[in-house]
């Protein structure tokens, strides 16, 4: 690890005036990724902003049929709360599926969007239900935050506040584990909203993208065989060590069938 | 039995220290004045190094040398030896190419060290390693068996034609093929033993330390045998002499035998420690440890069973090619040779084998032993022959295997091992009833049920232990002894210290050893203390593999306390005023045959050591006997493993129902260290089979270089097991011991490997590589069905 600054301002408006006028700095959530990189020496922030302390960035709400999670949200406090599992009982199940217990108690929800991994579950929840990232600055919408591999729509020093779920009418996520890492080869996530039918995928290509071709396929009705003959084209998804693309083009079939049957019980 | 005696389940001892971070492993040992090492590594599979600018480190703050392969040449330091002469078919001697502690002007591996830089702190040596520059010019590498082999290939060393390091052979070659010709049906198989990546929990470390006072030196560091590092490193690396080094094996956690062989940074630390007159520290990090620790297995096979129509087994021609990596690493040579083609008889009656085996240097990390070493790939190749040879014959797997049982002992097999004991019936015959296996397909009927494929597969293995007869295996080419040595010291007040020349790095000796001795001499488990790893405090000894510590180190223990009770006789018929000839030792007390009259051993002890009333005309004060053990033969632990699978074909996943274990490792000590050495076998070779692969890129890139894409078994891949043993004792050690920490390994891969083919067999899959990953075993029904639909 290289050497840094440590700030821990305690309210959002420091937290603001600190990253802006930092150069090669950098927020600092639950470090799950930010803190394992700079130990490998491959990143070199010259000042880490600790968001610990910020309170504005705390607390689950339920509103309007939806639900807004802040974004120091522990994956195991999402996991756990109450008020998450009764709005939306899959984003609760599926932070409690995130990385193992240890990664859950530090690792939060802005964390995990602002970073964007392509192969993270939130991504696949915030576009699997259409929700609004709540920045310091503006709200954007899940379909336009994600912009590619690790890449967001915040531009620099702009702090992700929360995020609004809207609650939909039935939904679930599905992910295949990679056999090491365990992040998701595919994971996807199904929703039957008021706006109609949405699948995301994550961990199959650059970044969460929804799967159109099923979206039709389930908007005529929800329920498995109606993906039968419904497919992703491989082309364009990820290949590695652990999955082709034709292999992941498979399997996101089938998780999406089996997120339908687990939404249908 | 005396309580907590042999055959007694006694928890661990040592666990309460290593549970509760009381363990001392080397990286806990600081010493005065310590400063840190961080070792420069290419980055490159194959480079030549044109230029290193030392000045570029130098000036990083902190730090205070910077050491160089131009610097070891200067010094004239040696090459790491291999321990081990193999000589090829036409008699010559395998090629040993240099292996320089810093690499001077080539480097052949990603991770190969040319540099070590030495600071004040760990953060300084590292930026100074991170600031050193080195002009490399890179070379095309050869990063398989197959790009080794190919005609003009790069070559990883000069003077090494054709990449080739020897073309060794065992057998009868003439009668194996006349056997082939004759055959009914012959059963082929290509094999592919996946590289592995050990992994020990802790990573190697090492301090070295320098004493002017006295002109010695001392190495701590994470060793399985830490008498054959000084051994080696005084004797061919350093020049130094013996005498005037220490090395001292702390709490070592984990080896797996990655940790037996003698490696550069041990020799370097040393070296450098009297140069630049501080204590060095150097601790592998994990992806240090990915990189440089030796890595397992990496066969290619080609091999054939041939049989009679009634599944007797005629003939096995086997054909291995085996990955050195770039260097010989301490006893790479051995493992694809002697450890592996003598195991191809396995349990059965095979009357001809022949193995040739080639091995080859690539630009990859050296490959030696891991856990099994040699014969777990001898028994994959075995046990995956037999049960393909069943389902193609339409014999059931269990059948075909007790039809060719070797029922007669000893029994000389082909490959020059003589099998002193063994009952496989027994072990085969219990796992049968434990899996019941008789109920097999109604469970198969159940999963399909649920949209699953259920498979069964076994694995009846062999393994050869306690290695060896010092004479046979030097006749075979190796380079040193394998007796095993102990020192038992009766202290005045009847307390026991044990020396060892076994070193524990999570076997449990402290525990079992001790055990031996209560049973041995009578004395209370707890007064027995065990001291291990550490050449300043133990006379000698070769350390700690190949499941041998209490086959020869425990035998060895057993000698020196026959000794103690030989001598306690005479003491005690002093003491008792009687003859010697009348005198009996039992449970810890001397006595007059015919007689009430005794004496316990403590109160003899102290008779030696204040020997007021004393045959002093006789025998020598003092309490105290050491013992060297040279084994007269192998040992031969051998079992039945019965796996059962289902797998999910949507995805590819395979989901292990159950897993039967029935061993037989002659007489136990302690039966609950040995469940626990057959879980830790067993899920390392699930491990093996399921999911660890060591891949490269062509270029040499280790991309499977840490545990994001590294895959360690983990506990929700493994069942419950459920183990058992049957024993028939080994005739010729003083214990009847035969040895148990591979044999899971050994079996596992096999078993597993046999059960998902079987699994798959309905799609038409007949076989495919390990690791079985989801995305094999998808690859694998794909192609099948590619393949059907092709033939329809």
């Amino acid at each position: 690890m290289y050497d840094f600054a440590y700030h821990k301002p305690t309210n959002l408006a420091d937290a603001a005036k600190l990253i802006g006028a930092k150069k090669d700095g950098r927020l600092l959530a639950g470090g799950q990724t930010l803190l394992p990189t700079m130990k490998q020496r491959l990143a070199q922030p010259s000042d880490l902003v600790d968001l610990a302390g910020v309170a504005e960035l705390r607390g689950i709400k339920a509103e309007g049929g939806g639900v807004t999670v802040g974004a120091m949200t522990t994956h195991y406090a999402a996991h756990t709360s109450p008020e998450l599992r009764k709005a939306i009982k899959a984003l609760a199940k599926l932070a409690g599926g995130i990385g193992d217990p240890a990664v859950r108690n530090r690792g939060t929800l802005g964390g995990s969007i602002a970073n964007a991994d392509p192969a993270a579950d939130y991504p696949a929840a915030l576009v699997g239900l259409g929700a609004t990232v709540n920045t310091n600055q503006r709200k954007i919408a899940a379909d336009d935050f994600f912009k590619g591999l690790f890449e967001t729509a915040l531009k620099p020093g702009e702090i992700v506040l929360s995020v609004s779920f809207p609650a939909p009418k039935r939904a679930a996520y599905r992910k295949f584990a990679n056999p090491a890492s365990r992040y998701a080869i595919v994971g996807v996530f199904v929703a039957e909203t008021a706006n109609g039918v949405r699948v995301a995928v994550t961990g199959a290509g650059p970044k969460v993208f929804r799967a159109t071709a099923l979206e039709q396929a389930l908007a005529k009705k929800f329920a498995p065989e109606s993906l039968a003959g419904a497919s992703v084209p491989a082309a364009g998804l990820n290949s590695d060590l652990h999955a082709s693309a034709e292999y992941r083009a498979h399997l996101i079939g089938v998780m999406a069938k089996r997120a339908v049957a687990a939404a249908l019980k | 039995m005396a309580t907590n005696g042999i055959g007694a389940a006694v928890r661990r001892r040592e666990d309460y220290r290593f549970l509760t971070g009381g363990g001392t492993y080397t990286d806990d040992i600081d010493r005065p004045g310590q400063v840190y090492a961080a070792f420069v590594r290419s980055p490159h599979a194959h480079a030549r190094i044109k230029g290193v600018d030392k000045a570029s480190a130098l000036k990083v703050k902190g730090v205070v040398a910077v050491l160089t392969g131009a610097d070891v040449a200067a010094d004239k330091i040696g090459g790491l030896p291999c321990g081990w002469l193999i000589h090829s078919k036409d008699g010559s001697p395998m090629k040993e190419p240099p292996h320089p502690i810093l690499a001077a002007d080539r480097v052949r591996y990603v991770g190969d060290a040319l540099a070590v830089v030495i600071a004040d702190s760990l953060a300084a040596a590292k930026d100074g390693a991170q600031a050193l520059k080195v002009d490399y010019q890179p070379l095309p590498a050869v990063a398989s068996i197959a790009a080794a082999e190919r005609a003009g290939a790069q070559t990883v060393h000069d003077d090494v034609p054709g990449n080739q390091c020897y073309d060794w052979h065992l057998g009868d070659k003439a009668a194996v093929d006349a056997a082939f010709a004759k055959a009914a049906h012959v059963t082929k198989l290509d094999i592919v033993n996946n590289r592995l990546i050990p992994n020990a929990m802790e990573p190697r470390a090492a301090i070295g330390e320098f004493d002017r006072a006295t002109d010695s030196y001392t190495l701590y560091t994470t060793t399985q045998n830490p008498h054959v590092i000084r051994l080696l490193m005084c004797a061919f690396v350093l020049q130094l002499p013996e005498s005037k080094v220490r090395v001292v094996a702390p709490d070592v956690g984990g080896g797996f035998g990655s940790k037996i062989f003698h490696y550069a940074e041990e020799a370097v630390l040393t070296w450098a420690a009297k140069k630049i007159g501080k204590p060095i520290k150097w601790t592998s990090d994990r992806a240090e440890a990915f990189l440089t620790d030796a890595h397992g297995r990496d066969h290619v096979t080609k091999a054939e069973l041939a049989l009679d129509k009634s599944g007797k087994f005629l003939a096995m021609r086997v054909a291995t090619k085996a990955n050195m990596g770039a260097y010989l690493s301490t006893f790479a040579s051995s493992v694809p040779t002697y450890l592996y083609a003598t195991l191809l008889a396995g349990q059965y009656t095979t009357p001809v084998i022949y193995a040739e085996v080639k091995s080859v240097f690539t630009n990859t990390t050296p490959v030696d032993a891991y856990r099994g070493a040699g014969r777990p790939e001898a028994t994959y190749v075995v046990e995956r022959l037999v049960e393909m040879a069943a389902r193609e014959l339409k014999i059931d797997p269990a059948e075909i295997r007790r039809r060719n049982f070797i029922t007669q002992f000893p029994y000389q097999t082909p490959v020059a091992l003589a099998y002193d004991t063994g009952n496989y019936e027994a072990t085969l015959g219990e796992a049968l009833k434990v899996a019941d296996y008789a109920g097999y397909a109604k469970r198969r009927d159940a999963s399909k049920a649920k949209g699953k494929l259920r498979g069964v597969g076994f694995a009846c293995y062999i393994e050869a232990c306690g290695i060896a007869p010092s004479a046979v295996a030097g006749a075979l080419g190796a380079r040193a002894g394998l007796y095993e040595t102990a020192t038992v010291r009766f202290h005045p007040t009847g307390t026991v210290t044990v020396l060892t020349g076994s070193h524990a790095h999570g076997q449990g000796h402290e525990t079992t050893f001790a055990q031996v001795v209560a049973e041995k001499l009578g004395v209370a488990y707890e007064a027995v203390e065990i001291v291990h790893g550490d050449t300043g405090r133990i006379p000698f000894g070769m350390g700690t593999y190949g499941s041998r510590s209490l086959a020869v180190g425990g035998t060895a223990l057993a000698k020196a306390c026959d000794k103690i009770v030989a001598k306690g006789k005479k003491v005690a018929a002093h003491l008792l005023e009687a003859a010697e000839t009348d005198i009996e030792f039992k449970n810890g007390k001397f006595s007059v045959a015919g007689t009430d009259k005794g004496v316990g051993i403590g109160e003899v002890a102290f008779a030696c050591y204040v020997p007021h009333k004393f045959p002093i005309d006789k025998v020598e004060p003092g309490l105290e006997e050491s013992a060297f053990y040279d084994p007269a033969n192998f040992t031969f632990p051998a079992g039945s493993y019965i796996c059962e699978v289902e797998v999910d074909a949507d995805t590819g996943t395979v989901e292990i129902q159950s897993f039967v274990a029935c061993d037989d490792f002659g007489n136990i000590v302690n039966p609950l260290i040995v469940e626990g050495q057959v879980h830790g076998g067993l899920t390392q070779g699930i491990g093996q089979a399921l999911t660890e692969g060591c891949v490269y890129a062509a270029d040499g890139q280790l991309l499977s270089g840490s545990f994001m894409d590294y895959a360690m078994p983990r506990a929700d891949h493994v069942p419950s097991y459920k183990v058992s043993t049957k024993v028939t004792p080994c005739t010729h050690n003083a214990l009847g011991v035969k040895g148990c920490g591979e044999a899971g390994a050994i079996g596992a891969p096999a078993a597993l490997m046999n059960a998902i083919t079987d699994a798959l067999a309905p799609l038409g899959v007949r076989d495919f590589q390990m690791p079985a990953t989801p995305l094999r075993v998808w690859q694998a029904i794909q192609a099948a069905r590619g393949s059907k639909l092709a033939a329809d």
